[in-house]
């Protein structure tokens, strides 16, 4: 199969991670856009029999880190968001929404880690090589971000008390 | 602890199932020694769990045109297509521009229902658009459950336009108290966040038709039309007239087609 191919195979799952890291649907087509567009201009630079799909995830992660520089005044890279206000739980397509506010909510950084962990199914070296960190970065933005969620979905801050790995 | 140290790297690689086997046994066996970390790690695996049945569901829907185009070459191609768009749009405005120049009333505004609609209209668009957090009940991420749930309470099977042609796509939509009934708001965004709201009754109960017409409230202006009992408004602060009546154009080609 060449490599065009299974870019096109491999669209489904961009979407997938684009839409958990960015929310809204149209903006994560956005990014997905873009990323495809650049991985179709940048292909010669890919080593063949290297992991295609590693690759593609780390042009999405470059195009995303330029997009979020270019309009960081909307993000949410900041670890201080103001509290949302609590709500009653009201069925179950609410409890999708607090979980992707819950998402929204993680520094950018961690939240790619979590998702790539979790939605790819990756295992921990190749979040590392995607994301260009050392795998002890990897393990740290993992615990946190997990312990950050676990919290907010209880509905209450994150406590202080992890075990950090080096 | 007298057992074989289990790290916090290990827990993690547990909750993900990660670990070989012989090594999956021995923190098994850790974990029913501390409960508390065993609540914590298992917390850990229904939240990945629940992910996936959250975004899973992406996989599945149809990849978009656009998406699919990003991957040909030529791009020239492309640009010709939005051109052509464009000079469309371009074409409707100005045609809809010179009859709705030869419709639009002198007087104020006339209190018939059409009108009554597009001031409640208006005023929804007003109230929701601003919003940053929660700008729709259901979005568009859930489209079909939208639609589906809206038609069920209207009635009538509604079919939001899709408007990706005049760059602005569905961010989801509410229900709303109406007049005598509930009314479906669907909300669009553009990509650079200017948003436009569709007010749709089913109730106007006059089985007439009319044209395009134009109101404005404040700062919203507002393009709407009757379709037999059904009730188009379409609302937005801040884009030009011109603009608005562009959208509005292709979502009455699509809700009224020929």
């Amino acid at each position: 199969m060449n490599e065009a191919q299974r870019l096109v195979d491999l669209i489904p799952r961009l979407r997938r991670y684009a839409r958990a890291l960015v929310g809204d649907r149209s903006t994560a087509d956005d990014l997905v856009q873009d990323t495809l567009e650049r991985a179709w201009a940048k292909l010669h630079l890919y080593r063949r029999g290297t992991d295609l799909r590693a690759w593609l995830f780390t042009v999405m992660h470059n195009v995303h880190v330029n997009r979020v520089r270019a309009w960081r005044s909307t993000d949410t890279l900041d670890d201080e968001m103001p509290e949302l206000a609590q709500r009653p739980p009201q069925g179950d397509a609410l409890l999708v929404r607090d979980l992707d506010r819950a998402i929204a909510r993680l520094p950018a950084e961690q939240r790619a880690v979590l998702l790539l962990v979790t939605l790819e199914e990756m295992s921990y070296d190749e979040v590392a090589r995607t994301l260009g960190i050392p795998i002890g970065t990897v393990m740290s933005r993992l615990s946190r971000a997990r312990e950050k969620l676990r919290a907010m979905m209880l509905g209450q801050p994150a406590v202080a008390k992890l075990k950090v790995v080096k | 602890m007298s057992e074989p140290s289990v790290t916090e790297l290990d827990l993690q690689a547990y909750a993900d199932g990660k670990l070989p086997e012989e090594r999956r046994a021995a923190v098994a066996a850790w974990l029913c020694a501390h409960p508390e970390d065993a609540e914590r790690i298992e917390s850990y695996r229904r939240l990945a769990e629940e992910l996936r049945s959250t975004y899973d569901p992406v996989l599945k829907e149809p990849v978009p045109e656009r998406l699919q185009r990003a991957l040909r070459p030529g791009r020239a191609r492309r640009v010709a297509m939005v051109a052509a768009w464009v000079t469309l749009g371009i074409a409707l405005g100005a045609i809809a521009g010179w009859h709705l120049r030869a419709m639009q009333p002198s007087a104020p505004i006339a209190t018939d229902g059409a009108s009554l609609m597009a001031r409640r209209a208006a005023v929804a668009h007003a109230t929701y658009s601003p919003e940053v957090r929660h700008p729709v009940e259901v979005g568009a991420d859930q489209e079909a459950h939208l639609v589906t749930w809206l038609s069920k309470r209207l009635g009538t099977q509604l079919r939001p336009p899709k408007l990706e042609g005049v760059g602005y796509s569905l961010v989801g939509g509410r229900l709303l108290p109406g007049e005598n009934g509930p009314v479906a708001h669907f909300m669009y965004q553009c990509n650079r966040g200017t948003r436009v709201t569709l007010y749709v009754r089913s109730d106007m109960g006059s089985n007439r038709s009319t044209a395009f017409r134009y109101a404005r409230e404040g700062s919203v202006g507002v393009f709407y039309w009757v379709d037999g009992k059904s009730g188009y408004a379409l609302s937005s602060a801040d884009i030009s007239k011109d603009d608005l009546l562009n959208v509005a154009n292709a979502a009455y080609q699509q809700l009224n087609p020929p």
